[in-house]
Formats: structure tokens, C-alpha cells, sequence
């Protein structure tokens, strides 16, 4: 079977948190327990300031396989506020990485 | 609704605290055996398409806190010290049928004051109950000049005629795909974040910014933070706050001038242009800079582009509000976006009304009259405190002016007030500015009820009865405030805990059984929505409802002007007396206000008061909104709190420097008018002349009763800010984006309000006792 894998455009992550609280509700993790993480990096470019939200999958993370095999979307991948997290096999995340501007890819 | 496994899937709306909500999202509630366990968004509502909010989220952690008001309680010991016993609902009502009927007896119903937070179905069953009492006072209780929305509806309605929101299609079922629908070339996100402004004002919520600005959207950010968007956008303008009404007539002075404007739209849509060409000459690029600290090339540069591309929407946010000459803010912005015939077209600022003209909560004028008849509403008007002093109380919307509710509980002029009915209202911990001042006023007056969800720091203080409210999981309740038309319904009992409009229907009755006519809420709530053709229990099966296209609450097709579908008199034009955009409101112009738009300088300021400014050399900033936890909701919630635990100032790496201070030490923020303690938090994100701190604040880990209030006093950053600075309109001009403060140090045995709690432990428990009311 294909790799399973997570594509993030970080260029669109704006450190909304849902995807944080989403997975802390689907799995039942506590306050300060996380599958996915998202750090905020507030980077000294040439031209200026930028910030970056910066999303991780944890060890936590189990690419919400009961829901995956249940039909469903990875909960994270559901409630991102700003669509960029996607899920799939690793061939189709990297054809769509080709559409990111600041693709990020997690492999399982 | 469906079935999975033994877990019953139900779809509604969702409007409440928990949440949050000013937004129109439709959620999938997951119960099992009584219980919600899980919340999930839902793919097939047009609002946010299955996406959610962290709040919503967390709604099971929120809804099942250990510390819920869970039954009503009845204050046993002084007021504010903390002791409450335990009622039974039967109780409770009786207790505040009895104290409210002595008040209206004694002094008449004007002498109750009703005063909400913020929105949601707070309002709507607010007013209901105030107007059933008998009373004009529904307030915004604590917001100086209502600061917040009101001030952008009223100039909204007094220069277009109706509420006038940046378009994503959301009026549309088939949204970003609907054929008639237009990508905005651009779009100026002006004073608003998109990480804390989720869905606030009911039309719009923040990440439809994202999916613009995918399909191809330009975006211009305007805010002294350097915000995400900031980061993400063409051209970053970083204004002095409290500017806005200058920077956006320095556009309209560079439009104008060099001709940039839609010449026909402005012949036949638009009245006073030449009025406003006159009054425009008094802003030049650079005069405007000197004002607003913008680099005039920067004025000139977004003026044109904003007008060269076609189309272009202007989303604008509540610091707007916060200028005591807001009103002629937004008349500058409502001239932006019609003089560039940006307005009622795909893709620009389009008019929204409430799907089929329906209301519960009444935003303007025309709803409230809607909702209560012409001859009751002026009745009202004629005690409605504030009215008879600011014209735009008077005329817009139907709100007693808080201000004017405060100084009139002081001075008992031009008559007494005896009481406050507060729903969802934490205003000594949030919505108050001068906290000191409100919490004298309110605790002596005779009767106090305080109706919310958690025991708060304002209901420690002043209540006499409390009554525990509910989220939306637990109630009946219908979203007419925005898009698309809501059922909400209610799927889960937490305890006794009720719904507010099954209070205030219950209280109406009681006072005024004339006022209901309906058997229960299920009728009266089918005929608020009687235009949709729809019963509630027939919107309850559909979750969701929009308007048709031709229809004049819809808004796709656009350019309803051009179609008489805005005017009651079903002629083309707009909803003003002229029938046109009035760029020289006659509206403003009869109640005796400037019928031009125009900047004022803050209260205080650099310019308006050098000599304050020498010894407080930063501009604080207060307000901004925070990802997880809205206003001074969600403090216990660990899934929520998790991520900003801790009432902090952001300064300046550089400003911090110069000061000797260190990121993560407390120090005190000081103004003319009092101080508070925070934790510095050091970040290049704010400009290096100002001071941002988050609203809101108390910790409910901490003692509840008198004098700590859950240390709230301690925090508050409203304890530099004065109320009663509201300008001549009225609405507006809580100045919490432009007072002056100093930042040092604590000193030697200055407490730190977070020591010693449990807080890091992530135990946000609350305490309150609750003493067994024969022992009491
Ligand atoms: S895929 Fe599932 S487990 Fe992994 S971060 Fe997302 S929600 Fe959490
Ligand atoms: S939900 Fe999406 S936008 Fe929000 S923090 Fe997570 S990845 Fe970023
Ligand atoms: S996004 Fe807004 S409307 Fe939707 S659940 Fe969250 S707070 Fe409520």
C-alpha cells in the first residue's frame, strides 16, 4: 500500500488553533497534549518581518485512522479554518504540493 | 439526523457563548446516551463548509465544566461576599418577579435597566423582556458609546440606507461557484485581525479572506500591528490609531482629485458629491501624513490602487468604533466604496439584510419597528435614557446609551434607577471602561439578577439572583442576525440550566401576559420567521435557509439598487430619504450633525494632549481579539486557555529595551486614570510607539469574592480607560485604542496575580460557596 501522507501550506496557516483543538477532541488528549502542534516563527527576512505558523504532527498523531477508515477526513483536515492541510497518498500530496506556495509534507 | 453505532448524529445552528458566536455556522452535534461528546462542523451548511472554530471545538470541555452554573442561586451574605445558596428555578423567578414588580410599582419600569454583552440570541430575548416589563433601557451595558458595531451600522445606514458587508458569495448556497459571483481584484482588510475576528460581525468571518485571497484576491492590510495578514498583503499601511477617518479621506482627497472615480455611478446614485469634493480638500496626502503617521506616497499609491481595480471590497473592524467621531469614519469609508462604484456588485461591498428581511435581534431602526410597531417603539423612545441628548440614540437602533445609564444611576436624573437584569454581561471583568465607577454605580442599586453560563466576576459582585444559562447545544433558539437563516434546537440538558429565551418568555408572561400572545417559544419563533414561508419546526428540518436571488435579502443577481428591490416604495435608488447614496447624509444633517465625513483626534493623544504624552509616551491599545478565548469567555477551559494563559502586553523589542525591561516580567501599565498589572510579553509584531493588551481578563482560578472578584480589578485593562468620551452622535468613542500609558516595573511586594494559583497545573476551577440556605 502507498504511503498515507499530510500536505500543509504553511503560507495559508494563520495559527487559528482549530486543528490543535480538533485533534485534542477527536483523540481525547488533555490541554498542552498534541498531534498536531503549531508554532508561531516570526522571521527577520531582507525585506522585512514575516510570521509563519508553522503546524507539526506529533507522535500523537495517528493520521486519525479510524476516521480514515471510516470514510471520513482526518479531523485536523476537516475544521482547518484555512483549508490548507490535506490528506492522502504521498503521489497525490505531491502532485498538490505543485499547487502550494510553502508546501510541508508528513509521511506515514 | 443519523445514527452511528449507539452515537446519534444531530446538524443545528450554533449561536452562544461557548463558542462565541456572532457568525451563522451550522455544527454536527455527536450525543451519546444524553451526552454530547464530540462537535464537528458540517460539510453541507454554506457558512463555513464543515470548518470550525477552536471554541466550537472545545464546546464538550466548556459545556461539562466542573464549575457550570448549574442551578440558580440566591445571594445569603453581603453582596459580593460570596455566598450564594441554591434555589429552584420556581424560586428564583418568583424572587425576581416579586423584587422587579416592587421596582415598577415604586418608580416605573424605566427604573429597570436590561443590559446584554455582546450579541448572539442575547439581544434578541433582551429586548424582548425589557419591552414586555415595560421598560426602553436595553443596553449595551458597560460599552462606551456602544462602541462596538452599532457605531459602523449607524453610519453604515446613514450614508447607504442599509448595512453594507465585503462579498464572498455568502449570500449564495453555491457560494465561490455561484455564476453571478465576482473575485474581488482587492480587497483592503482595514483595522481587523484575522486569527482573533472569526465570524464577529455576522456577515463575514475571517478565513473567507483566505479562500479570496486563493481564488486570486489582492489584499492591502491597514493596522498599526503587523498582523498575519500584514505579512500577507501588497501593501501594509501602519496608521496611528485612531485615525482611520483621516487616512480614508486622504484616499478619497487623491480619488477625487485625480478623477478616479466611477463618474456615472456618482451622477445618478450618489447625493453631495460636490459637497464632499469641498470637504475633502481639507485632507491633502500631506496633511494626512502628519495625522496618521502614513508616508503620504503610501496615501496616494493605495488610494489608486484601490481605485483601479475592478472589483475591490473594503473589510473594516471594530476599532472604527472607537473614535469618538466614528460616525464620520464610516461615512469617509462608505464614500470610498460607492464614489469607486464598488458598491452593490459582485465582488465589492453588497448589501446585507437577514435572509427574507426576518429579525429577532434588531439592528437598525427598521427592525425594531418591525419587530414592535412604530407608536410603541416612539412611546419608548421618549424615556429611553440618552435619547434625548445624542440625536443618532435617539434615531438609530433603539439602544439607552450606557454611558448615560451610569451617570444617571449616580445622579438619579431625570429619574431613579433601581435595578439591572444582566444577560451574558461580564462588564466589571470586560465591556465596562472605568470598571471603579460602574461597580459604585451598580451595587446600590436595589435589585440585581445576572443570568450566564459560568459564576463571573460581575455576577460575584453585584448579583442578588443568578440564573444559569445555556449554550446552543442546550436550547431552542433561532440566528436571524446575519446569513443564512439558523434553527438552533436543543439536544442536550446540562444540569438545570435554561435557555434565556425560555426565561424571558416565562418572565414576559408574568409581567405583561398581553406581550404573549403565543402558547411557547416554538410559535413565537415561526412568526418572527413568518417571511421565510418557513414554520420553525420547518426550518429545524432544513438547519439552514437563504433567500432566493430576487429577492430583496438576497443578495447574488446584485445591483438591487439598479431593480427597486431596496426601497419600500419599490423604486430603484437606496433606502435613504434621497434615495441615493447620501455622500451628504440629510439624516445627519437633520439631527443637527455634520452631514460630511471628518477625523477628530482622540480624547488623548500625542497631538491632542502633548503634555499627558511627555510623561505617557505609549499609545495602549486594547480590544484586540484572541484566537481561543472571546471577550472574557472560555478563562477555564483548559483545551482553550492552553495557548494565551496569561493576561499579557505586548511591546516592542526596542521600546522594551529602552525601558530596561524584561520579556516575561510583570509590570504595571499606568494612564491618567488608574493601572493594571500584566505580564510583558516582547514582540517585533506591535509598532514601537504603542502598547497592546488583550481584553477581558480574570482569573477564575482565583478567590471570587470581594475584594478580588477573581482578580479582575487587578488586571483590568479597563482601568485606564474613561467612559462618557462618546462624541456628539452619541455612538462611538470608547477610546480603548488610543488612551496614554506609562510601563515600569512592579515594586517590592507587588503581588504577581498568577503566583501560587493552580494555573500551571491547567486547573482553571473557579470558586464560589455555595452555603446551604437554612444554615445561611
Ligand atoms: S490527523 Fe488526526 S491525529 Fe493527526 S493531527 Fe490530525 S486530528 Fe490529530
Ligand atoms: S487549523 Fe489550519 S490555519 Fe488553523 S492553525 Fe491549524 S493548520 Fe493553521
Ligand atoms: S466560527 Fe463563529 S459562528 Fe461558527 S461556531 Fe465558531 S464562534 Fe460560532
Amino acid at each position: 500500500m502507498s504511503k498515507r501522507a499530510m500536505l500543509i501550506d504553511v503560507y495559508y496557516c494563520t495559527g487559528c488553533h482549530s486543528c490543535e483543538v480538533a485533534c485534542q477532541q477527536e483523540n481525547g488528549y488533555e490541554a498542552k497534549q498534541f498531534g498536531i502542534l503549531v508554532t508561531e516563527h516570526i522571521l527577520n527576512k531582507k525585506n522585512g518581518l514575516t510570521i509563519d505558523y508553522v503546524p507539526y504532527m506529533t507522535d500523537l498523531c495517528n493520521f486519525c485512522a479510524a476516521r480514515v477508515a471510516d470514510g471520513g477526513k482526518p479531523s485536523c483536515v476537516k475544521h482547518c479554518q484555512a483549508r490548507c492541510i490535506t490528506y492522502g497518498t504521498l503521489e497525490e500530496v505531491m502532485e498538490e504540493a505543485k499547487n502550494c506556495k510553502k508546501p510541508m509534507i508528513f509521511v506515514k | 439526523m443519523g445514527y452511528k453505532d449507539d452515537v446519534k448524529i444531530v446538524r443545528t445552528g450554533a449561536w452562544s457563548g461557548g463558542p462565541g458566536c456572532h457568525g451563522g455556522c451550522g455544527v454536527e452535534l455527536h450525543i451519546k446516551d444524553g451526552k454530547l461528546i464530540k462537535v464537528e462542523g458540517d460539510e453541507s451548511h454554506p457558512f463555513m463548509q464543515g470548518r470550525l472554530c477552536p471554541r466550537a471545538l472545545a464546546l464538550t470541555q466548556y459545556a461539562y465544566h466542573p464549575n457550570r452554573l448549574q442551578r440558580p442561586l440566591k445571594r445569603v451574605g453581603a453582596r459580593g461576599e460570596g455566598k450564594w445558596a441554591e434555589i429552584s428555578w420556581e424560586e428564583a423567578l418568583d424572587e425576581v418577579e416579586y423584587n422587579m414588580n416592587k421596582i415598577r410599582k415604586e418608580y416605573g419600569p424605566e427604573a429597570m435597566v436590561f443590559g446584554q454583552g455582546t450579541g448572539r440570541d442575547a439581544g434578541g430575548s433582551l429586548i424582548f423582556l425589557a419591552y414586555a416589563y415595560g421598560s426602553p433601557n436595553w443596553t449595551l451595558f458597560g460599552l462606551s458609546g456602544i462602541s462596538c458595531f452599532t457605531p459602523r451600522l449607524a453610519g453604515m445606514h446613514m450614508v447607504c440606507g442599509d448595512i453594507v458587508f465585503e462579498d464572498a458569495a455568502q449570500f449564495s448556497p453555491l457560494r465561490y461557484d455561484d455564476p453571478d459571483f465576482v473575485v474581488p481584484e482587492l480587497m483592503i482588510v482595514w483595522a481587523r485581525g484575522m486569527r482573533g475576528s472569526q465570524c464577529a460581525d455576522h456577515y463575514f468571518t475571517s478565513h473567507w479572506v483566505i479562500d479570496l485571497m486563493k481564488r486570486g484576491t489582492k489584499i492591502i492590510c491597514i493596522d498599526p500591528r503587523m498582523s498575519w495578514t500584514a505579512t500577507r498583503s501588497e501593501k501594509w499601511l501602519r496608521p496611528r490609531p485612531g485615525t482611520d477617518g483621516a487616512l480614508a479621506l486622504g484616499f478619497l482627497h487623491v480619488i477625487i482629485n485625480e478623477g478616479l472615480y466611477d463618474k456615472e455611478f456618482v451622477e445618478k446614485w450618489c447625493h453631495g458629491f460636490d459637497e464632499l469634493k469641498k470637504r475633502v480638500q481639507e485632507y491633502p496626502p500631506e496633511r494626512v501624513e502628519e495625522i496618521t503617521w502614513v508616508p503620504k506616497e503610501d496615501i496616494v499609491q493605495v488610494a489608486r490602487m484601490y481605485a483601479k481595480a475592478k472589483p475591490a471590497s473594503i473589510r473594516f473592524g471594530q476599532p472604527l468604533d472607537c473614535n469618538a467621531n466614528s460616525i464620520g469614519t464610516m461615512q469617509a469609508l462608505n464614500a470610498l466604496w460607492a464614489i469607486t462604484g464598488n458598491l452593490d456588485v459582485p465582488g465589492g461591498n453588497v448589501i446585507a439584510r437577514p435572509p427574507y428581511g426576518v429579525t429577532i435581534y434588531p439592528y437598525s431602526t427598521h427592525e425594531v419597528v418591525q419587530l414592535y410597531g412604530q407608536e410603541f417603539v416612539d412611546n419608548m423612545n421618549k424615556r429611553r435614557i440618552g435619547a434625548d441628548k445624542f440625536p443618532l440614540v435617539k434615531n438609530f437602533r433603539s439602544w439607552a446609551l450606557s454611558d448615560s445609564v451610569i451617570e444617571q444611576m449616580e445622579t438619579g436624573n431625570p429619574y431613579p434607577i433601581k435595578g439591572l437584569y444582566l444577560y451574558t454581561n461580564n462588564f466589571l471583568a470586560c465591556t465596562a471602561q472605568d470598571p471603579k465607577r460602574h461597580y459604585e454605580a451598580v451595587r446600590k442599586l436595589d435589585f440585581n439578577v445576572v443570568a450566564d453560563i459560568f459564576m463571573t466576576p460581575t455576577a460575584q459582585a453585584i448579583a442578588d439572583i443568578v440564573l444559569p444559562g445555556t449554550t446552543f447545544a442546550e436550547k431552542d433558539s433561532v440566528f436571524t442576525t446575519g446569513i443564512p437563516l439558523n434553527a438552533i434546537r436543543k439536544h442536550i440538558q446540562v444540569g438545570e440550566c435554561r435557555s434565556h429565551w425560555d426565561v424571558a418568555f416565562e418572565l414576559a408572561k408574568r409581567f405583561n401576559p398581553s406581550s404573549v400572545p403565543w402558547n411557547n417559544l416554538n410559535e413565537l419563533f415561526t412568526e418572527r420567521i413568518g417571511n421565510s414561508g418557513l414554520t420553525y419546526d420547518e426550518l429545524s428540518k432544513k438547519v439552514w435557509e437563504l433567500a432566493p436571488k430576487d429577492h430583496p435579502s438576497g443578495t447574488c443577481g446584485y445591483r438591487r439598487h439598479e431593480k427597486g428591490l431596496l426601497r419600500p416604495d419599490g423604486k430603484p435608488g437606496f433606502r435613504t430619504p434621497t434615495g441615493k447614496v447620501e455622500l451628504y447624509s440629510t439624516s445627519l444633517e437633520s439631527y443637527g450633525l455634520d452631514p460630511l465625513p471628518s477625523h477628530m483626534e482622540p480624547v488623548e493623544s500625542p497631538v491632542s494632549t502633548p503634555e499627558i504624552y511627555k510623561e505617557y509616551p505609549l499609545i495602549l491599545i486594547t480590544g484586540r481579539r484572541m484566537p481561543t478565548m472571546f471577550h472574557s469567555e472560555h478563562r477555564q477551559v483548559p483545551w482553550l486557555r492552553q495557548f494565551e494563559n496569561e493576561p499579557i502586553v505586548e511591546l516592542h523589542p526596542d521600546t522594551a529595551a529602552e525601558l530596561g525591561l524584561n520579556d516575561g516580567q510583570w509590570v504595571w501599565i499606568e494612564g491618567t486614570m488608574g493601572r493594571c498589572k500584566r505580564k510583558l510579553k516582547i514582540t517585533p509584531v506591535v509598532h514601537p510607539k504603542t502598547a497592546m493588551a488583550p481584553h477581558g481578563w480574570w482569573l477564575p482560578e482565583t478567590e471570587g469574592a470581594a475584594p478580588s472578584f477573581y482578580s479582575t480589578f487587578e488586571i483590568n485593562v479597563n482601568n485606564l480607560i474613561p467612559m462618557g468620551k462618546n462624541g456628539t452622535a452619541g455612538y462611538g468613542g470608547a477610546p480603548i485604542k488610543t488612551m496614554l500609558c506609562k510601563i515600569y516595573p512592579l515594586s517590592e511586594g507587588d503581588t504577581i496575580p498568577t503566583e501560587n494559583t493552580k494555573m500551571n497545573q491547567l486547573d482553571f476551577t473557579d470558586s464560589y460557596d455555595i452555603v446551604n440556605a437554612q444554615e445561611a
